[in-house]
């Protein structure tokens, strides 16, 4: 049977326990590094620690989710590295990263994947209002008040203020797939026990080397899981039916559009939008002055900045297969375009018509990738 | 009233379709003044944003055609147009474009008379959807 660990959670809390966790992580032979979220300068992003004494300011359940890291990992994978670096990642940061490797931009070798069992994040928006409107709570104390309040469910009411991300409302993949390890948090008292739960042969010598106490029944935690994905799969069809709606014509979705300014933050903020140059801001898109004053006159006005459902059909049709959901397009987004909406139906529909699901499966390859001589007659009309 | 005219583009792979269409032209085959050929090297080059820019820029429909399954010369050119096609139908399709306006066949170069019947055939079932859902939006 597979390891499964009890981390012990004492009077100081899950935060201190995580962090002791994650100290004895660091402390194995194996492991140079570990990757996790930290407050850096009052804000919560993603670093790469090797000294234990900085991992006190680790927080791996913050309900702050400023960018998908998976590029990140990506990038620290890529190439020769010294030891291996274990790295604390959210479910979809996870199913990202596992693109990333199918398109080669980073590696699985050197890295164990430690997955947190994620109740969801807000918006980086509502993250910072909250911070500024109790600006007399610590970071910790934060994390520690969310922690209390995300597993009723009740955060992903989109009444309650704030609710977590609409992404995380609809993520039907809250505990990591992929991982080496889980963190569980889900269906445990985090005020006295968590779980590290190994997935693979990595993960379960990683585990085994650190010592921990066995754990009895996941049996609470398989059920709450059960239920969330449950929850968000019925939350998602909703969303996906009013998306649907709203861009089913042309003309919707350039109303569905309309804000959109061309700033490209979208697919910047997306960890599986991947080209190195991207055709949008090359010169294939410098139009000269004649073209727009053609263009005006064709409809009498034009608006500008161009191009702007023309790069949102492409980017769909570039990344929908690959699409995890993680809905950092929408929170990179200035004009409040729903892009993950937009991204969760028609991804939803490209990942279907191929049989595939991003990030479900290393070995799976991306449907763009493979071309069989026998395959999908329907699109000739029955000849192939 | 006036009969509406469709524009068609016709993304069409050098080494079949394109012979095809000479074919069927040198034999007076097809005269329909409605597609606009764009020659290409292999369907596997049809890059799925000239699809996309095609059909916002006025195409009531596009086809691309190419060589049989076996016959690419380039191998799977046709294979990863076949992937391509299904992609962007999935996705023009939720934006509400009618599924017909978009269209992949596989046309040999002797099939003169397979690629007039094709186009005519298009362009008898665009003119009975009518202009493309599209056609209002311009450059945006
Ligand atoms: S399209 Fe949006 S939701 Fe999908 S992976 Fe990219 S950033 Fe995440
Ligand atoms: S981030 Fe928003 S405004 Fe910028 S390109 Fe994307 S959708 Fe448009
Ligand atoms: S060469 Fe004709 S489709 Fe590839």
């Amino acid at each position: 049977m597979a390891t499964t660990s009890r981390i012990e959670v004492r009077q100081n809390g899950p935060l201190a326990a995580i962090r002791e966790f994650l100290a004895k992580v660091l402390a194995d032979e194996e492991i140079a590094s570990v990757m996790a979220v930290s407050n850096v300068r009052g804000a919560m992003m993603p670093t790469v620690v090797t000294d234990p004494e900085k991992l006190s300011a680790v927080d791996p359940f913050a309900p702050a989710f400023h960018l998908n890291a998976a590029r990140q990992v990506a990038r620290l994978t890529r190439g020769e590295m010294e030891g291996h670096m274990a790295a604390v990642l959210r479910p979809c940061e996870i199913r990202a990263f596992t693109e990333l490797v199918k398109l080669n931009q980073g590696s699985p070798h050197n890295i164990v994947l430690i997955g947190v069992d994620c109740y969801g994040a807000y918006a980086s928006r509502d993250y910072h209002a909250m911070t500024r409107a109790n600006g007399s709570k610590s970071p910790d104390e934060r994390t520690l008040e969310f922690m209390g309040k995300a597993p009723s469910g009740g955060l992903e009411d989109p009444a309650a203020t704030p609710p977590v991300a609409q992404a995380c409302r609809v993520c039907e993949h809250p505990s990591p797939e992929g991982a080496d390890i889980i963190l569980g948090l889900f269906g445990a008292d985090a005020s006295k026990e968590m779980w590290a739960i190994a997935k693979t042969p990595t993960g379960e010598g990683l585990l085994n080397r650190l010592g921990l106490p066995d754990a009895d029944s996941l049996e609470a935690r398989d059920r709450a899981v059960e239920e969330m994905a449950a929850r968000r799969l019925a939350a998602l069809e909703i969303m996906n039916a009013q998306t649907a709606e709203k861009i089913s014509t042309p003309e919707k979705m350039a109303d569905y559009l309309a804000d959109c300014v061309n700033c490209y933050n979208c697919r910047v903020a997306c960890p599986v939008c991947y080209c190195k140059e991207c055709v949008f801001v090359t010169d294939v898109f410098e139009h000269e002055p004649w073209q727009y004053q053609g263009w005006a006159r064709k409809k009498g006005a034009l608006r500008v900045p161009v191009d702007t459902m023309f790069y949102h059909l492409t980017r769909l049709a570039h990344s929908s297969t690959a699409c995890v959901g993680c809905g950092q397009c929408s929170n990179a987004c200035p004009n409040d375009i729903p892009v993950m909406e937009m991204f969760r139906l028609v991804g939803g529909r490209t990942q279907a018509a191929f049989g595939y699901e991003a990030g479900r499966d290393p070995d799976e390859p991306q449907p763009l990738s493979v071309f069989l001589e026998k395959e999908l007659a329907e699109v000739t009309g029955g000849v192939d | 009233m006036e009969e509406f005219e469709p524009t068609i583009v016709a993304f069409v792979c050098n080494w079949c379709t394109y012979t095809a269409a000479d074919l069927a032209g040198t034999a007076r085959m097809v005269q329909s003044p409605n597609v606009r050929l764009v020659r290409m090297m292999c369907t596997g080059m049809v890059d799925p944003k000239y699809v996309i820019k095609a059909l916002l820029s006025g195409a009531d429909a596009v086809l691309i055609s190419g060589c049989h399954p076996g016959d690419c010369h380039y191998i799977n050119g046709n294979y990863k147009a076949r992937r391509r096609v299904k992609l962007l139908s999935e996705i023009l399709t939720t934006v509400g474009l009618d599924p017909r306006r978009l269209k992949l066949t596989w046309i040999g170069a002797s099939e003169g008379n397979e690629f007039a019947e094709t186009v005519n055939e298009l362009v008898r079932d665009i003119k009975a959807l009518g202009p493309s859902e599209a056609a209002s939006l311009g450059a945006m």
